[in-house]
């Protein structure tokens, strides 16, 4: 029993931050009809900028502390937000008119060139960097269960950013607007919304969502490297097709999904190897049965 | 009417004409400088790579992410086909064997290429990548785990059975045998597919069988492609056919123009040698492949050999 | 269009035979190790020890009267690009030997290249048993995991009086399979009962599911014989489970990565390796501080230890041989029996594998201390 829940509550920690990664996953996807390969990689560029940062924060606000960590988290959110605007701009931006197939191929080009630019030895370097603490860690013990301060952090920020995002698209103008050119972008601009400014905070968003998941990943594994996204990236994604692609609530759900399942794969002898190739293989079973995912809605191809 | 037939002909001319120059070629490949002939060795298996690709993603319009997967299961097959048959058997037969192998590889591949064609049926675009992608990943997990392969250890001591004559004959075979698939009237239907499905099955064209034979096809040949690299290289390891491996390919199908065969050959060419002339900058040399992506998409993402494509032609 | 694809690739074909290795004044030896990627830290260490080596050589007046031309390439940690170096280092750079990897798999790539080209191949740190028995032309300097495993199976027994150990092995690693094989067939052997068995894939972030598991089989100690980035995370979240057993592991353990990232999580664990930076014997101290005054203060690991031994070691087979030809500086690779080297004395045995001592080292105030060596 006590397994059970230990093996629970690790599942929701890791599916939190799955959660938070596929709801930038899902976000770019409701709006622009593509699925940001690069994103992932924006979540390992919130974790170096929280490695960086962090020396210098110290300095003035000792580490690990709550307002050290929450500087450090602010100032990493705002550049990744910055980041993931850029890379808009200048790579998907000139191609909106494009296939969705050249698109899909430049985010994967993107991609992968801030991880092999980051790997290079003038830049972070390919090898694993120790990150900082940030939080003071606590383990608290129930009985036989123990849950680390980490994990409640992690949990606690999932569900307060879930509410937030929530509030912004159902109750912002900024997020009506989101919501509509995720519907129709034509009708949308005819309506006098900017597009190229909602598509601009669509990534800003997404991106400090990953820029926050990167920094509760590198602090649950506080081993950094510029390859760190890839899986996480893989498996949110995995998690956002799961409930449903373009779907927020989807991709929260998704990410829980996945997190709970992988973990109890995970600690089930002879079956832990093939975890990657299980995420992959709930992924085609979805696809197959609900090609439009858990939360999702088929739609219909208009000849 | 003629000249498509006697284009055919000539097709088969250039093919036999490959076959024997590669033949010829190979037996004077001792003379040469062992690296050299490593690195041509290794243009051809990109070509077949490629060009099976090309099947699948340029002629029949599917985005496949996952043809290392095909390759994979065809070089781990057709190796320990040869691992355990060939000490049984005396030296004359071992080109025999070969062929044996790299055929029962290929099929293996093509079986694997059935089952991921089917499930990307009712997929398209984004999900069918990511699926094909999935695919790829579940396969190398799997021969990551399978001791009989050698598992996360990889394979190692395949005899040396590929040469040049081997290789370059197998990518004539492959870019007759697929040129001539989509010339013809029933490879019409590819194209048709690629453009616009709901069109293609209202003609009576049925994109099912065609998205399928593409996967089949395109797999039978990475198939082949990867025993041939398993008995070039000599050793084989699961992570050297991951994303990273059908990405490679993919640009090679994009540089060269989606659907266009020789630019997609020549394409092959290119992106086998440069990272070989650029060995001393091998530090950026990833850094330049997906600047190159990158700029390829936004600059011409028809490809760099497109000069005067007739419409529909391979 | 079909004229267009087949004459660039008959023009190819015939460039060939214009080809020839380039010569040169010195001894040229080829290295090859993962300097990007994975395995980053282990290939740049085993590469400046190595460069230390052949500096320290070239200053001395070099070997036969040459200098050493060390031409180095980067297999970035991946598989397949092995092979491509290293025949280019042997067809095209004409190199006479071959020193390389500490990555068993991607010395098991290498080894049948070298072994058909008759080029002697020195692994620093490959213990994987299956790159010797690749051929009489690959050789080792360090010990193989039969030994290793051994020898933490007993400690364990003896030492930590284990009797139920959970074993975690690094699926992607044939390294950490072959080793968690050894160590469980000496524990049994030694009376002990595995407890769990469990793996992890390489360079995964997450091992609490896993974990958890491990500590539902309540064993004596977990036996981790994976690589340091790994361990470390690992036994940060064993620490936040509540996982208070010993961790155990071999070489793979051995990097100040594992203390900077592992901090006080890894405190108290043990693990065996080749060497000891706090060892008394004068010839370590000397290699320390050389090192040191190389690398801006660096602490060398065992992997740099073992580079450097690997190209002394060679350069001692081709004075010992008295010529640069391939044939002659293996039999004198195969002849040694006693060579002194920073990592101990090495002598080659009938699998050209180096009998030597392991020591175990465990993890004091945040630095390795030297607990005990055991003898082959």
């Amino acid at each position: 029993m006590d397994w059970l829940l230990q093996q629970l509550i690790n599942g929701l920690a890791l599916g939190s931050i799955y959660a938070l990664i596929a709801l930038g996953y899902t976000m770019v996807y409701g709006v622009l009809r593509f699925i940001n390969f690069a994103h992932a990689d924006v979540l390992m560029l919130g974790a170096y900028a929280a490695y960086f940062l962090a020396p210098a924060v110290n300095s003035v606000i000792p580490l690990p502390s709550l307002t050290g960590a929450v500087i450090v988290t602010l100032i990493s959110v705002m550049i990744c937000t910055g980041i993931g605007i850029l890379i808009e701009f200048l790579a998907y931006r000139p191609l909106r008119k494009r296939p969705r197939l050249t698109v899909l191929i430049t985010a994967i080009g993107v991609s992968l060139f801030i991880e092999f630019t980051c790997q290079h030895s003038a830049v972070f370097g390919a090898d694993t960097k120790p990150f900082p603490q940030l939080l003071p860690e606590h383990d608290y013990h129930f009985g036989g269960l123990v849950v680390s301060s980490n994990d409640l952090v992690v949990v606690v920020t999932t569900l307060l950013l879930l509410a937030g995002l929530w509030f912004i698209v159902q109750r912002t103008k900024m997020g009506t607007a989101m919501r509509a050119v995720s519907h129709n972008q034509q009708a949308a601009a005819l309506m006098g919304i900017n597009i190229n400014r909602i598509i601009s905070f669509t990534f800003g968003l997404g991106s400090a969502l990953a820029a926050i998941a990167g920094i509760l990943y590198a602090m649950k594994a506080p081993g950094i490297d510029p390859l760190m996204g890839v899986q996480p990236g893989l498996r949110a994604f995995i998690a956002a097709v799961l409930g449903g692609i373009g779907n927020l609530p989807g991709a929260a759900l998704g990410g829980l999904i996945l997190g709970l399942l992988e973990t109890f794969a995970g600690g089930i002898s002879g079956l832990s190897n093939y975890r990657d190739g299980i995420a992959f293989a709930i992924l085609i079973l979805i696809l197959l049965f609900k090609p439009a995912g858990l939360l999702g809605k088929a739609t219909v191809e208009k000849v | 009417m003629s000249s498509s037939s006697s284009y055919l002909t000539g097709a088969k001319r250039w093919m036999i004409a490959g076959i024997v120059l590669a033949v010829v070629v190979s037996m004077f490949s001792a003379q040469f400088n062992r690296y050299h002939l490593g690195i041509i060795v290794d243009i051809g298996i990109n070509i077949i790579l490629a060009v099976s690709l090309n099947l699948i993603n340029g002629h029949t319009g599917q985005f496949s992410l996952g043809h290392a997967g095909f390759m994979a299961v065809g070089g781990y097959t057709a190796a320990k086909i040869s691992l355990v048959v060939s000490p049984m058997l005396p030296p004359a037969l071992q080109p025999l064997i070969f062929l044996v192998a790299l055929i029962a590889g290929g099929l293996l591949a093509a079986l694997a290429g059935f089952g991921v064609g089917v499930p990307s049926l009712r997929l398209k675009g984004d999900y069918l990548a990511i699926v094909t992608l999935g695919f790829g990943e579940i396969i190398r997990v799997i021969v990551q785990n399978m001791e009989a392969v050698g598992a996360a250890s990889g394979l190692k001591g395949i005899p040396k059975y590929t040469t040049l004559g081997w290789t370059f004959g197998l990518a004539a075979v492959t870019i007759y045998f697929v040129t001539s698939l989509v010339n013809s009237t029933y490879g019409r239907g590819f194209i048709a597919v690629s453009d616009d499905e709901v069109a293609a099955s209202s003609m009576g064209i049925n994109p099912v069988r065609y998205k399928v034979t593409a996967f089949v096809t395109g797999a039978f040949f990475a198939g082949i492609a990867g025993g041939l690299y398993a008995h070039h290289k000599q050793f084989l390891s699961p992570t050297g056919f991951d994303f990273l491996k059908s990405i490679d390919i993919v640009v090679m199908v994009i540089l060269g123009g989606m659907g266009r065969t020789a630019g997609v050959v020549v394409a092959a060419i290119i992106l086998t040698l440069l990272p070989e002339v650029l060995r001393q900058f091998s530090e950026y040399r990833m850094i330049i492949y997906s600047l190159l992506i990158i700029v390829l998409m936004m600059a011409r993402p028809q490809g760099l050999f497109t000069w005067n494509r007739k419409k529909g032609a391979a | 269009m079909l004229r267009r694809t087949f004459l660039p690739l008959a023009a190819v074909s015939l460039l060939l035979p214009a080809c020839n290795k380039s010569g040169g004044d010195g001894i040229t030896i080829g290295e090859f190790a993962s300097l990007t990627g994975k395995e980053a830290t282990f290939g740049i260490s085993s590469h400046e020890g190595t460069v230390l080596a052949v500096e320290t050589l070239n200053a001395a007046g070099g070997v036969l009267g040459k200098k050493i031309d060390l031409l180095t390439e980067d297999n970035q940690s991946k598989a397949g690009e092995t092979s491509n170096v290293v025949n280019k280092l042997i067809s095209k750079d004409g190199a006479v030997a071959i020193l390389g990897e500490v990555a068993s798999s991607r010395s098991l790539e290498a080894a049948p290249i070298c072994q058909q080209n008759g080029i002697p191949m020195v692994s620093p740190a490959s213990t994987n048993p299956k790159v010797t028995e690749t051929g009489d032309c690959i050789f080792r300097v360090c010990f193989i995991d039969p030994f290793q495993g051994t020898v933490m199976a007993n400690f364990v027994t003896n030492t930590l009086k284990a009797k139920k150990v959970a074993v975690f092995t690094d699926v992607k690693s044939d390294y950490s399979k072959g080793l968690a094989k050894f160590f469980k067939e000496g524990f049994i052997k030694a009376g002990g009962q595995i407890a769990a068995e469990l793996d992890f894939n390489g360079g995964d972030k997450d091992f609490k599911a896993q974990l958890t598991a491990i500590k539902s089989a309540a064993p004596d100690a977990v036996f981790v014989p994976g690589y340091y980035t790994d361990v470390a995370l690992i036994a940060i979240q064993a620490k936040q489970l509540g996982l208070s057993v010993p961790l155990c592991g071999g070489d793979g353990w051995e990097s100040q990565t594992l203390l900077d990232i592992g901090k006080d999580a890894v405190e108290g664990h043990y693990f065996s390796t080749h060497y000891a930076s706090d060892a008394a014997s004068p010839g370590v101290q000397a290699f320390v501080a050389s090192y040191k005054k190389r690398y801006n203060g660096k602490v060398p690991d065992a992997m740099a230890a073992l580079g450097y031994d690997s190209a002394m070691f060679l350069a001692d087979a081709i004075k010992r041989a008295g010529s640069t030809d391939s044939k002659a500086i293996r039999d004198a690779l195969a002849a040694t029996k006693d060579y002194e080297a920073v990592t101990g004395k090495i002598a080659i045995n009938a699998q050209r594998d180096a009998v030597k001592s392991a020591v175990i080292l465990q993890v004091k105030d945040g630095k390795f201390k030297y607990l005990e060596t055991v003898a082959p």
